[in-house]
């Protein structure tokens, strides 16, 4: 049985999702505890696996006991254990702080939205884990395609239009990617990961292998939304049902950002990718660009949900910079990142939600007041908020010293600059909430007394509540604990790939 | 030199913060919620001075909390001067919190449980960061400050607030990360460390060039030490209640700036690295020209409290200029200011609020004869400006005369000229409120005008008068300096 975890993990959510759809035609009550348990177990193997990646080191499953490369095999090193629990623990965590709102609001639909909710998460889980690089295609597929129909269940006015704005550019995305692995299959006759990074060293000089590398690489950054190619990002999360935005904002580009950094280092190589062909330096540019281009359209938005999802392109940025630097520390912050990028992002959009209970919309002037109506949910976005703007202890900071860092490291001194400057207008970005939400009152509060009942505490729903102040939780122990999280799990992978 | 492992640095830090579920608990009677405020200031204060005795033996008490970044752990020492500063802070906590009654209820503020909640967590980080072993540690807890405050300084949540929060944060924040945090991670890039040691952990090794620019990114990183031209947050901040004005714009925030500067110099630098490559020079002269600007524009104050707001910034760099001095002398004047200069300034920051309470005047205009009403509060505030000017019979003398002589002792003659115009321009703008109180005749407008209630009096009362009795009673802080400067200045000679 613990064998077998690896393949239970993507299977038995993908059963469940089946089950679940079937289920919502007989008895619609138990498709929720149906979704939990079809969560819950996943994420009870991921931290058992995580465990057994830690004590045993790396392990190599192969589907149906067929071997690779004929067969599809998953691998599991430190790296992807872990982002494979922030999966399981977001898409856990975020149903049941949900659920109240997805019961509601698709009431005759929640079949389908767990259905696809779960097979979302199954897309993710395989991505991370295989080891096959046209598996991953195919899983990847899944997820988007999933994340597409999520997407349009929401605002029925802008939200389809946006979704197959999303469907398009992911398609070429996706396109791009299978067309990379097409030509690294012609030039090595292999799919499996390992395997191609044993044959491709003799062939690092042919122009097919740097085009195979820079399509894949392509592909990827569309489905990341990487700038200039994250045109589809802000509209898709934006108008996106908020129990699943706050699934897929957090989840699916930072997956992608660890496809691009497994890329690197287990199909290809850092020798390859740094020294052979010399990019690294314009990545880093272009990431570069990408968190002030992030900040700055940031900076442009009244509504909050947009502002966020422009945040994500600028933290999309911070992962490929650290990742392009090219030294062990940059790439240890990048991972870091990916991890801390995923609570945070998830505790804002979450914290999003709830907050949206108590408000006629997104704008910056419908949070007037907010901090005397629901303070403990304004507590956990104020920490979110903190963790994206660097404030220590919370986890955002600690990435963000490990990423400048590496930046010195490797004399990138536009990247530190940068990466300074985008705390900055965080700052900005959030303080202007905050602003809003602690100093503008209305009118009938103008007296001051003690007690002030004027504005009745109208705090969120426990089983929302309770979800988030542990996510917020989190993010202070994953910034203070970061230390252990470098030296037990992300440096003994980095630095036998690197340097 | 022995070394304690205790966690009872450790509890100091959060003997404050477990007292904030408390307060919200009881915030709807307000007097429980008060006297928990008073149980968590009573028992940092007793914890930090039990560490006292150890320390003074000569033994620091260390506690690590665990390794945060490879080679920097979450770590906690006391040593003499981080128990200098938390002394000072912690015992003021006390008082101040007296004060906070009787004027927060004096006036009938609003969110009052707040005000407690966040006054809690910005004593905890002032101890922090009094007792932080190594850089890390020390910008989390300053950075824990900047945001703590800003509830507080924004109390009033109008419009006036939240453009004196902007300016507020913009400064604070924005030199933080945008200085600080880099040279912080240049350090720990060139030396692989971040532990301070009495001399220094960057090494002589590295370019002069290279260590200049990091000590003047240090020096205006730390802007809450308000060192021109990154000052304009302070007097920005006086739109805080005056009991926040008081403790954190006098004693915690301002001077967790100085320390952190104080901490760079001997800790992170050295004083004989920087003594013989003479880097501190243009902070010596950064320093001069804050406290020669800081007390003209002073001059020209009709707001007491924004009076005393550049007052604060003149004289914090008298702690900055004498620590930069480098000279024994210098620093015993650095160290002695700020116990002097924290038990003057917060009399008289607590004068203006008693004032404000009992006239709900701000402007020194209208306080002409003020002093026949409120006789005790003007003339606590007339002892208070003597220890600021740094006259006889108040304490404030100790640490001038020290500074005095550590200009000599530096060879540095224009030094010693701007601390003499510095004194007077200082009773250039004290003397006069205290000739308009006592010597003009009583405005109609507060005519009838009483002692603030008693919460408000028994501090200021307090505090002025410790602020005498160290003239005649220096030698707790002495013995506490002459620890210190055997470390900084023993270590390396």
């Amino acid at each position: 049985m613990t064998g077998n975890y690896p393949a239970l993990l993507v299977t038995v959510p993908l059963l469940a999702a089946f089950v679940i759809y079937g289920c919502s035609w007989l008895h619609k009550r138990s498709c929720l505890f149906m979704a939990l348990l079809g969560l819950t177990i996943p994420f009870a193997i991921s931290v058992a696996l995580l465990k057994k990646v830690l004590i045993n080191g790396h392990i190599s499953y192969h589907l149906g006991g067929w071997d690779p490369p004929w067969g599809i095999a998953y691998e599991l090193d430190p790296i992807n254990a872990i982002v494979l629990v922030a999966v399981t623990t977001v898409a856990l965590v975020n149903l049941i702080a949900t659920s109240k709102e997805i019961e509601t609001r698709f009431s005759d639909r929640r079949g389908a939205f767990y259905a696809l909710y779960l097979l979302f998460v199954v897309g993710l889980l395989g991505i991370v884990a295989t080891g096959d690089l046209f598996n991953l295609y195919v899983l990847l597929e899944i997820a988007s395609i999933t994340g597409y129909s999520l997407i349009a269940m929401g605002d029925p006015a802008r939200a389809p239009l946006s979704s197959l704005n999303y469907v398009f550019m992911g398609t070429i995305g996706a396109c791009f990617y299978l067309l990379g692995v097409g030509y690294i299959y012609i030039m090595t006759g292999s799919l499996n990961m390992a395997d191609v990074h044993a044959l491709l060293p003799p062939l690092y000089h042919s122009s097919a292998i740097v085009v195979a590398f820079i399509f894949c690489l392509v592909g990827v950054m569309i489905k990341m939304g990487f700038f200039p190619l994250h045109s589809w990002l802000p509209n898709a999360y934006t108008y996106v049902p908020s129990p699943a935005a706050s699934l897929i904002a957090p989840l699916m580009t930072k997956v992608m950002a660890y496809v691009m950094i497994r890329l690197m280092i287990s199909v290809f190589s850092p020798k390859f990718v740094f020294s052979s062909i010399a990019a690294s330096n314009a990545v880093v540019w272009l990431a570069c660009l990408a968190i002030v281009m992030g900040a700055l359209m940031a900076l442009a938005q009244r509504d909050v949900r947009r502002m966020l999802t422009y945040i994500i392109v600028s933290e999309i940025g911070y992962i490929v910079g650290g990742a392009w630097i090219g030294n062990a520390t940059a790439m240890s912050g990048a991972v870091l990142h990916i991890i801390n990028d995923v609570l945070m992002t998830f505790c804002v959009f979450l914290s999003l939600g709830a907050i949206a209970r108590s408000t006629k919309g997104y704008q910056i002037e419908n949070f007037s007041g907010l901090f005397k109506k629901i303070p403990v949910t304004m507590a956990t976005f104020v920490v979110s908020g903190l963790s994206i703007i660097g404030i220590p202890p919370t986890c955002g900071f600690f990435s963000k010293w490990y990423l400048i860092l590496g930046a010195i490291e490797g004399g990138h001194y536009g990247f530190i600059v940068v990466l300074l400057l985008s705390s900055l207008i965080n700052i900005i970005l959030f303080f202007r909430i905050f602003e809003e939400a602690f100093f503008v009152y209305p009118k009938t509060n103008a007296v001051h007394t003690e007690g002030e009942a004027s504005i009745a505490i109208a705090e969120t729903p426990f089983v929302t509540l309770i979800p988030l102040v542990l996510t917020a939780i989190l993010l202070i122990f994953t910034g203070i604990y970061s230390g252990s999280l470098i030296a037990l799990i992300i440096k003994p992978v980095v630095s036998a790939g690197l340097l | 030199m022995e070394t304690i492992h205790s966690i009872r640095p450790l509890l100091a830090i959060l003997a404050s913060l477990f007292a904030i579920p408390l307060i919200v608990g009881f915030s709807r009677r307000p007097a429980m919620r008060e006297f928990w405020t008073f149980a968590a200031a009573g028992s940092k204060f007793l914890i930090i001075v039990s560490m006292l005795p150890l320390v003074l033996t000569g033994r620091r008490v260390t506690c690590t909390i665990f390794e945060i970044i490879p080679g920097v752990p979450l770590q906690l020492t006391v040593d003499t001067l981080g128990l200098l500063f938390a002394l000072v802070s912690s015992s003021l906590w006390i008082l101040t919190s007296i004060y906070s009654v009787g004027y927060m209820r004096g006036l009938g503020e609003h969110s009052q449980t707040r005000y407690f909640c966040f006054f809690a967590v910005a004593l905890s980080a002032t101890i922090g960061v009094a007792f932080s072993a190594n850089l890390l540690t020390l910008y989390i807890f300053y950075e824990i400050l900047s945001l703590a405050t800003y509830p507080l300084v924004t109390h009033h949540q109008d419009e006036e607030a939240r453009s004196s929060g902007r300016r507020y944060l913009a400064y604070i924040l924005g030199s933080s990360i945008g200085l600080f945090l880099p040279a912080m991670l240049i350090s720990y890039h060139l030396a692989g460390t971040l532990t301070f040691s009495a001399s220094g952990f960057l090494g002589a090794s590295i370019s002069r060039k290279v260590l200049m620019i990091l000590l003047i990114m240090f020096v205006f990183g730390a802007a809450k030490a308000a060192v021109m031209p990154l000052h304009a947050w302070l007097p920005a901040a006086m739109v805080a209640p005056t009991p926040v004005s008081a403790l954190l714009h006098a004693v915690a925030v301002v001077k967790v700036g100085v320390f952190v500067i104080i901490r760079i110099i001997t800790g992170v630098f050295g004083v004989n690295l920087l003594k013989s490559l003479s880097l501190t020079t243009p902070v010596i002269v950064l320093a001069c020209i804050t406290i020669l600007c800081g007390s003209l524009i002073a001059l020209s104050q009709d707001n007491l409290k924004r009076l005393l707001a550049y007052s604060t910034i003149s004289q914090l760099s008298y702690i900055v200029l004498g620590v930069s001095l480098l000279s024994q002398r210098g620093l015993t004047g650095a160290f002695i200011h700020i116990p002097m200069h924290a038990f003057g300034k917060i009399t008289l920051f607590f004068c203006a609020g008693a004032i404000f309470v009992a006239t709900g005047k701000k402007n020194i205009s209208e306080m002409k004869g003020l002093g026949r009403q409120m006789p005790i509060t003007m003339a606590a505030f007339f002892i208070a400006s003597l220890s600021i000017i740094g006259l006889p019979p108040c304490g404030g003398f100790l640490s001038k005369w020290n500074l005095v002589l550590g200009s000599i002792e530096a060879h540095r003659p224009l030094v010693l000229v701007v601390l003499l115009v510095s004194s007077l321009l200082n009773a250039g703008y004290f003397m006069p409120v205290v000739y308009k109180a006592f010597f003009f005749k009583t405005e109609s407008a507060v005519a009838g005008v009483k002692e603030a209630p008693l919460c408000c009096l028994i501090p200021l009362c307090l505090t002025a008068i410790f602020s005498i009795i160290f003239l005649f009673y220096p030698q707790p802080f002495y013995e506490l300096i002459s620890h210190a400067l055997k470390c900084i200045i023993g270590a390396g000679v």
